[in-house]
């Protein structure tokens, strides 16, 4: 690459790894950061592009630990390159790359060919995750060390879940060796059944068979003890219950090696949003009950909840226009990652800076990734955000290749207005 | 009231002076109909039951227009019934079993319903076996569309031929106390119901064993429980809910002596229930099953009657929702 210096001016640095909430100027040279300063109107270096954010927020990009992308195998869902927008549209510049594909991601050629043509397709990083067993049949595990040499960040089986407490032994002890992340949505599929959305009154009315919390949180009392056991690294994939997040306090306790995400998703909707069998809301795990949601509100505050992630799982009409029983799990969320989680920044209910450490600093940290934070060295990924910007999202403004939002028509305050990857734009708000 | 036979070419409406328009274009379900829609329908559908009593059992409210009734579950009564009201009321009936293959089932759905509406019906009755299924469909249509039942979601016309049939026989609903009993989980007739009755100021109780019941269910009836005789104490009506064979080996019961035993209805249980006490079954019964032969035959027994009510009541919603309304 050639020799490059691009500064931002005029700007309200915001850096939630150290805290740092100031009015300054970021330079990038090559593609890293090269100064930050304190001043806001930094004289620009010669030769220097000048970006005035006017006062904007300017923010790491977001790394989203959970992205289904559809390549290969389900490229009419989705693509690396159509993710790469939406993603950079969200001001997501790091997203890992969920192993339900076809073939999936369980073998180091597929886990290498995602990582290369991601750096020729998407606009921005994309990195794989590899699947924790073979198949992701939660039968046998896979090759941890390969494939974390060939560039896996994470071990999971994505939207599956292993049922066997002997299998997730053995992996969680193998994936210790290796110091693997693992990463497990946990559902019992037994407790599960035929349920479509959360269990309670509502569901009953729809006359739709219900979710028990039970079926989160039973399985993930399991892995917390199991993780207790091995000592792997322990990321719960997804929780949406309340006692999830009790479940979770209590083990963080005494192990400092485990941690939580939870989809964006049941951070700002609940079961009611469902209503008349909407089958854009059924999702996996399903919308919760309000006091579920404002449980997870709590998490974040309390750090623990430590990530949050779009769960943009793209879905052809096809999938969707079906009764809701019979319909697909899942929605997209890239581009609306950022605008929905400020949603509990101005509300009040979580600090700005806790909301951006969930998907900026804290992922990347869980993953050992160079990314979400802004000091000096590090690559040059970053988003010029309008806090205050009013906007409504229409369906014909998605760049995934699928429509499946929740929030299709959502209004919202906060919107990405440039996105950054290595110091260079790769989108900018029209 | 007029003979039906004496001014067709006038009459477009069972009752046109007595009826203010029906302003709901489908009937999805008893949760979209007010106290006094409720109570519009049940009167619409007593002038309809002297219509099949008489010797000629025709109105002809629906002449020109046609009916689609789309099965994508089996069914015998309730498309019979729903049959044979369209053709009393002159309407062009068509019947279409729709066998689904559990994969394709929403892509037949869809298609299905945009075939059927070039077709251009008036109004089409669909059976479905997913909750919510009718609605997706009402979505796709230019026509009213009835629902006759969507998984376990609702079965509107079951409900209000229920109560129309109970009706007739204590005068009011208000102040009744109604013991569902069963499979409550589900079932959709037992959803209609209790929402219907709700909206009547019926007492309303349901009576299953636990794994039968929903969840959020107290907050549908007024009382839940797991006794029959508990239950059935002091009930004016006793409804008695289909039992799914195929659910009695998955784990919600066990056996169909141990469900009998505590849940079916039989001569003993039902002497807990007032002396008058109606016994209702919305069919097919699984005699030895939820019912004692004895009870289902005897004297309390308004389960044939429950049948003709049924037509008069899909004859009045046939006449709401279609007579003198344009295709749109």
């Amino acid at each position: 690459m050639m020799q490059r210096k691009l500064i931002v001016k005029n700007a309200r640095i915001v850096d939630p790894a150290s805290g740092r909430d100031a009015p300054g100027s970021l330079l990038v040279e090559d593609g890293r950061i090269a100064s930050l300063s304190n001043s806001p109107a930094e004289p620009a270096p010669e030769g220097a592009e000048v970006v005035d954010a006017k006062g904007m927020l300017l923010a790491p990009g977001l790394v989203d630990m959970r992205v289904f992308v559809g390549e290969p195998g389900y490229e009419y869902r989705e693509t690396l390159k159509s993710a790469g927008k939406a993603a950079a549209a969200g001001g997501v510049t790091t997203f890992v790359a969920m192993p339900d594909t076809d073939p999936v991601l369980d073998d180091i050629a597929l886990v290498e060919f995602i990582a290369r043509r991601a750096r020729s397709e998407a606009a921005v990083n994309v990195r794989p995750s590899a699947a924790l067993t073979r198949g992701l049949m939660g039968e046998e595990i896979t090759e941890y060390g390969l494939l974390k040499q060939s560039g896996a960040v994470c071990l999971t089986d994505g939207k599956k879940s292993i049922q066997s407490s002997g299998v997730l032994r053995a992996a969680f002890t193998y994936a210790a060796s290796f110091d693997m992340p693992v990463v497990h949505h946990t559902v019992d599929y037994g407790l599960r059944g035929q349920g479509v959305m959360n269990e309670g009154l509502f569901a009953t009315t729809l006359g739709l068979k219900g979710i028990p919390r039970e079926a989160e949180t039973v399985p993930l009392a399991r892995d917390l003890q199991l993780a207790a056991l091995t000592g792997v690294r322990y990321h719960a994939a997804q929780i949406s219950t309340a006692t999830s997040a009790d479940l979770v306090a209590a083990a963080k306790a005494s192990n400092a090696r485990v941690s939580a995400g939870a989809s964006v998703n049941n951070l700002s909707l609940n079961e009611l949003d469902v209503g008349s069998y909407r089958t854009f809301f059924k999702l996996s795990p399903p919308l919760r009950a309000e006091a579920d949601r404002l449980a997870m509100v709590e998490a974040l505050k309390n750090d623990i909840l430590d990530t949050i992630h779009s769960a943009h799982d793209p879905q052809d009409s096809e999938g969707k226009r079906q009764p809701f029983a019979d319909a697909k799990n899942g929605a997209i969320g890239l581009e609306t990652l950022l605008a929905a989680a400020l949603r509990l920044v101005h509300d009040g209910s979580v600090p700005l800076l806790t909301v951006l450490r969930a998907m900026t600093s804290r992922p990347a940290e869980l993953l050992g990734l160079e990314a979400g934070r802004l000091v000096v060295g590090a690559p040059a990924d970053f988003i010029l955000v309008n806090l205050d910007y009013p906007w409504t999202y229409e369906e014909s403004a998605i760049r995934s290749r699928s429509k499946n939002t929740p929030f299709e028509g959502a209004r919202f305050t906060g919107k990405v207005m440039q996105t950054f990857v290595a110091g260079e734009t790769v989108f900018t708000h029209a | 009231m007029a003979t039906p036979d004496s001014d067709e070419t006038v009459r477009t409406s069972a009752e046109p002076d007595s009826f203010p328009p029906f302003r709901h274009r489908h009937l999805l379900g008893i949760s979209q109909l007010n106290p006094f829609e409720i109570v519009d329908l049940l009167d619409r559908a007593e002038r309809m039951v002297p219509i099949s009593r008489q010797p000629r059992k025709t109105l002809p409210t629906l002449s020109g227009k046609t009916q689609i009734n789309l099965f994508f579950e089996n069914s015998t009564r309730t498309l019979a019934s729903f049959e044979i009201a369209g053709k009393r009321l002159g309407a062009l009936v068509s019947n279409m079993s729709v066998k689904t293959s559990s994969v394709a089932k929403g892509e037949t759905l869809i298609d299905t319903a945009a075939t059927l509406n070039a077709m251009q019906p008036d109004v089409i009755v669909v059976r479905h076996g997913s909750s919510g299924a009718v609605e997706l469909l009402s979505q796709k249509v230019g026509c009213s569309v009835i629902n006759a039942g969507d998984g376990t979601h609702e079965h509107p016309t079951q409900a209000l031929l229920d109560a129309l049939t109970i009706r007739r026989h204590k005068g009011r609903l208000n102040g009744l106390t109604v013991a569902i009993c069963g499979d409550i989980a589900n079932s959709r007739v037992a959803r209609s119901n209790l929402l219907l009755l709700g909206a009547m100021q019926a007492r309303t109780r349901v009576v299953a064993p636990k794994s039968l019941l929903p969840a959020g269910i107290e907050q549908m009836a007024s009382e839940v429980h797991t006794d029959m005789r508990e239950g059935l104490k002091d009930a004016d009506v006793v409804m008695m809910l289909r039992l799914q064979r195929e659910r009695v080996s998955e784990t919600m019961t066990p056996s169909v002596r141990e469900y009998f035993h505590f849940f079916g209805l039989d001569e003993e249980k039902l002497s807990w229930a007032k002396p008058d006490a109606l016994v209702m079954h919305p069919g097919p019964m699984n005699r030895g099953v939820e019912i004692d032969p004895g009870v289902a035959d005897g004297p309390h027994s308004v389960i044939t009657e429950q049948v003709e009510m049924g037509v008069a009541v899909r004859m009045a919603v046939l006449d709401a929702l279609v007579a003198n309304k344009a295709n749109e």
